[in-house]
């Protein structure tokens, strides 16, 4: 399995060298001034100039490559304008705020979409399945950020129960000691259970959110692919051996059945953890995504550049590890490679 | 790993993951409500001091509570009861007075004064604060440029606690100018220990730390999340404020600060859309202040350079068909000041801003337009640019500009121009019709005139109006205020509005409203021309 891993991270090196130079060259064809946007309110041509110099702009594109690429290779993503911190700082930062997220939510959505898709399966046409294709349709088409609203609107502005979107802690507790940088396993480690409680509450709405917009793809690969595994024929052999129908659809036909399921959560959650800027906005959450929107809107290039490369680094490490799990769960897959 | 243990293990994971916490309460971490101030706004500071490389403007609400300047504003009580800060009375806050020559100012220190690491406050602080803020370049430099403060030599430091002022030019800005944020008084020996060869000023320490000897200081800052000040209690500048820390966090959706605001748990939020304002107003729950900006005007900017707003008549056709009433009512909710529809025989002031005389009248447009020689509308259509970063406001207003012009057979498109970019816009000069917001710190109509009408480089003159006659009114202005020469100073401040109006190179529609919501506890509040919140002076009942 060694041998694989290596391959595999082998093939990643051209992807992202080329992410390396595909995002340096689309942040400089952003349209927009970072300098005259910097140079503050009352800038003169001159002042500009000077924030030009200052900023490296003024120099040839294949020169500030060259610089990028340094830097890079010294572990420097360098520095965001629009909030004065070296990018690799922030990226540290925000990812573990970004990542407890998206891990919650997708927790969320695979305890309610994989049920749903098992029993949609095993009852075809049955109410459940229609009800399994009517959760998952709404899931999707109502825009997350619509979701959220509806969410806090209900459960923090009417009736009170969830904390004040105000991001990962209520404000009058102190983060946990940084240790994962998730609050959830800090504030254990730590040992303060209130601080948890605290952090949980927080998440409960944002990964809610999360949850049910990922739930279509989730629950719709499950019940497919479980009808395909319940109509081969060792199913019908342990149907008809007298099994019971609980080993033979857990057992036996969900663990067939898991190969494309683990796939889908894995291209789900790099999806998530992209697009769940909209959930960061609206619950304050100080992530990742909402960060590089920011710098998007700011023409501010480090943080973008920043972004789309840890990006494409956890989706290679996320497919490596994607596929080393089939190998374990699958032992044809580990053959074959 | 074996297949089998892997995917047992796996089970047993979840099922660990499922046993609920203990729900142990304690109350240890949590902290005090009523000495701590709440804030929440869309955007936080991206560098804690003014002087940095592209400091923005919540940056300068950082700067004003967390550093002294020698000398502040005294508040005046406005009509509706709201603090205004009185442009003409200074108070001390790190000098103990302050004696204005003929061409020099001197400053007496508090001896009391110290930074908030304990060292004296001393002139040579002062001037090498000075000194920095000349020196660095960008914002800073430029706004002490303005009041005249262009060199490191015009900063004498007499004794440890005199400091002298040497004026270039007699200018009446330079006074107000010490009272703006921007010539803050840094911990002068605690940045030198920090700054290196590239960074002569230390730019990058002062990034991230407040080290003056202000009323707070910067205890946590999470950039784009939130910003923890905590009082300083040796601070000598004013009586001791009551808040003793203030939490301002960041929440990009508008909706859930007003949220936040309804059920009680933020104290004080003042960026919400104006709709939303007028509702909590009407609603009576919380406290609602609403200031007029002190010197801004939205405005609709025609440029004057090219056709067809070249000619002037087309441009009053534009005047004329403005629906001002309708953006009063439907965009600000009637949060705004009208600076439309002066009555005909209403003189000409000597303040501003002031409303021009026109108001909507579609059958005189339409004259103006048939006078200009476009009888039959104008050919092309014309493309109406706004900041798509204030696009609340602004959209709304080039949609009824549009539909009202549209009318009078003028067909325009809108463009979106995101926020990055609207600065390049401006300083191209390019745009033909759009529309915009200005405000001067200092309340000075000469000011505001010199930065919008007067033909040097400034990008707020986006209209690229060219008038030797305005020039010259708007520098004889500025020195005969100078040397107090009232009488023709007010002639030349009436004689440039009236150009103004005349010309209509930019038509005004309304002076803006600073609105800050706060819980019906929280007093205190005061209107700054810097329009961001001065904590030292907030309360909580």
């Amino acid at each position: 399995m060694l041998t694989m891993t290596i391959k595999r991270l082998a093939t990643a090196i051209p992807s992202l060298l080329g992410v390396v130079i595909v995002t340096f060259l689309l942040t400089r064809a952003l349209p927009g001034d970072p300098a005259a946007y910097f140079a503050g309110p009352a800038a003169t041509p001159q002042a500009i100039q000077e924030i030009r110099a200052k900023l490296g702009l003024d120099k040839p594109l294949i020169e500030q490559f060259a610089r990028y690429v340094v830097d890079l290779a010294h572990g420097n993503l360098g520095t965001s304008l629009t909030t004065g911190q070296p990018v690799a700082t922030e990226l540290r930062n925000r990812l573990p705020a970004s990542a407890e997220l998206t891990l919650l939510g997708l927790m969320v959505s695979i305890l309610i979409a994989v049920p749903l898709g098992i029993l949609a399966a095993t009852k075809p046409n049955s109410i459940i399945d229609h009800a399994c294709r009517l959760i998952s349709t709404l899931g999707v088409s109502l825009p997350v950020f619509f979701t959220g609203l509806i969410l806090i609107y209900v459960f923090y502005y009417l009736t009170g129960w969830a904390p004040a979107p105000l991001g990962r802690l209520d404000v009058f507790y102190t983060d946990p000691p940084h240790v994962t940088g998730f609050f959830l396993i800090d504030s254990l480690i730590a040992g303060q259970p209130d601080t948890f409680m605290a952090a949980l509450k927080q998440l409960i709405l944002p990964a809610l959110t999360l949850g049910i917009f990922s739930l279509a793809p989730i629950a719709r690969m499950t019940r497919a692919s479980m009808l395909a595994v319940l109509s081969s024929d060792f199913i019908r052999t342990a149907r008809a051996s007298g099994l019971s129908p609980y080993t033979v659809i857990i057992t036996y036909a969900f663990r067939n059945a898991m190969l494309p399921v683990i796939t889908t959560l894995g291209m789900v959650f790099s999806f998530l953890l992209g697009a769940n800027v909209l959930v960061e906005k609206v619950f304050a959450w100080p992530g990742i995504g909402s960060y590089a929107v920011e710098a998007l809107l700011a023409s501010d290039f480090a943080p973008v550049q920043g972004f789309v490369l840890t990006m494409a680094v956890l989706y290679i490490m996320l497919n490596l590890f994607i596929d080393v799990l089939f190998g374990l769960i699958d032992p044809r897959v580990r053959l074959e490679a | 790993m074996q297949r089998r243990q892997f995917l047992k293990s796996m089970t047993a994971l979840t099922a660990a993951a499922a046993v609920p916490a203990p729900a142990v309460w304690s109350t240890a971490t949590a902290q005090s409500r009523q000495e701590t101030l709440l804030v929440v706004s869309e955007s936080g500071p991206n560098n804690l001091d003014i002087h940095g490389v592209g400091t923005n403007v919540p940056g300068y609400e950082v700067s004003w509570n967390c550093y002294d300047r020698l000398i502040s504003h005294e508040m005046k009580t406005l009509p509706n009861g709201t603090p205004y800060y009185d442009k003409s009375k200074f108070k001390p806050e790190l000098a103990e007075d302050m004696n204005v020559g003929e061409m020099s100012a001197t400053f007496r220190l508090r001896k009391d004064a110290v930074f908030q690491d304990g060292t004296p406050v001393t002139a040579k602080d002062v001037k090498w604060s000075f000194d920095r803020a000349v020196t660095v370049g960008g914002f800073p430099t430029f706004q002490m440029s303005a009041g005249s403060l262009t060199k490191p030599e015009q900063f004498v430091v007499v004794d440890d606690h005199t400091f002298r002022v040497d004026f270039v030019k007699k200018d009446r800005l330079t006074t107000p100018d010490l009272a703006v944020i921007v010539p803050c008084v840094l911990n002068s020996e605690l940045v030198k220990s920090k700054s290196t060869g590239q960074d002569p000023w230390g730019l990058e320490f002062t990034k991230l730390n407040t080290i003056g000897s202000g009323a707070y200081k910067v205890t946590n800052w999470t950039a784009g999340s939130q910003v923890v000040l905590e009082r300083n209690d040796n601070w000598k500048g004013g009586p001791l404020p009551k808040i003793k820390r203030v939490i301002w966090r960041m929440v990009p959706d508008a909706g859930n600060r007003r949220a936040l605001l309804e059920r009680g748990d933020a104290d004080v939020s003042y960026d919400l859309p104006n709709k939303d304002f007028s509702e909590l107003k009407s609603d009576g729950k919380l406290t609602i202040i609403s200031t007029p900006y002190s010197n801004g005007i939205q405005y609709i900017g025609m440029n004057v350079a090219h056709p067809p707003f070249d000619n002037v008549k087309v441009r009053y056709a534009v005047a004329c068909a403005v629906p001002y009433q309708k953006i009063m009512d439907v965009v600000l909710y009637g949060l705004g000041k009208p600076m439309f529809g002066a009555s005909a025989e209403a003189p000409t002031e000597v303040a501003w801003p002031q409303p021009h005389k026109f108001t909507t009248d579609l059958a005189k447009a339409k004259k103006y337009l048939t006078d200009a020689g476009y009888s039959n509308g104008l050919p092309d259509p014309i493309p109406i640019s706004f900041d798509l970063g204030f696009a609340g406001v602004n959209e709304p207003i080039c949609v009824l500009v549009q539909e009202s012009l549209a009318q009078i057979g003028i067909q325009t498109t809108i463009n979106k121009v995101p926020g990055a970019n609207w600065r390049t816009e401006l300083i191209k000069k390019t745009m033909p019709l759009f529309t915009n917001v200005f405000s001067g710190w200092l309340d000075y109509p000469e000011y505001f005139f010199y930065w919008c009408y007067h033909s040097g480089k400034s990008i707020f003159n986006t209209m690229d109006y060219q008038s030797p006659q305005m020039d010259t009114f708007i520098d004889g202005a500025r020195s005969s205020a100078a040397t107090g020469d009232n009488d023709t100073y007010q002639k030349d401040v009436r004689d440039f509005v009236d150009l103004a109006f005349t010309d209509m190179p930019r038509i005004p529609l309304y002076q803006p409203f600073v609105n800050v919501a706060m819980q019906k506890h929280i007093s205190g509040y005061q209107y700054w021309f810097h329009r961001r919140l001065d904590y030292r002076t907030f309360a909580k009942a």
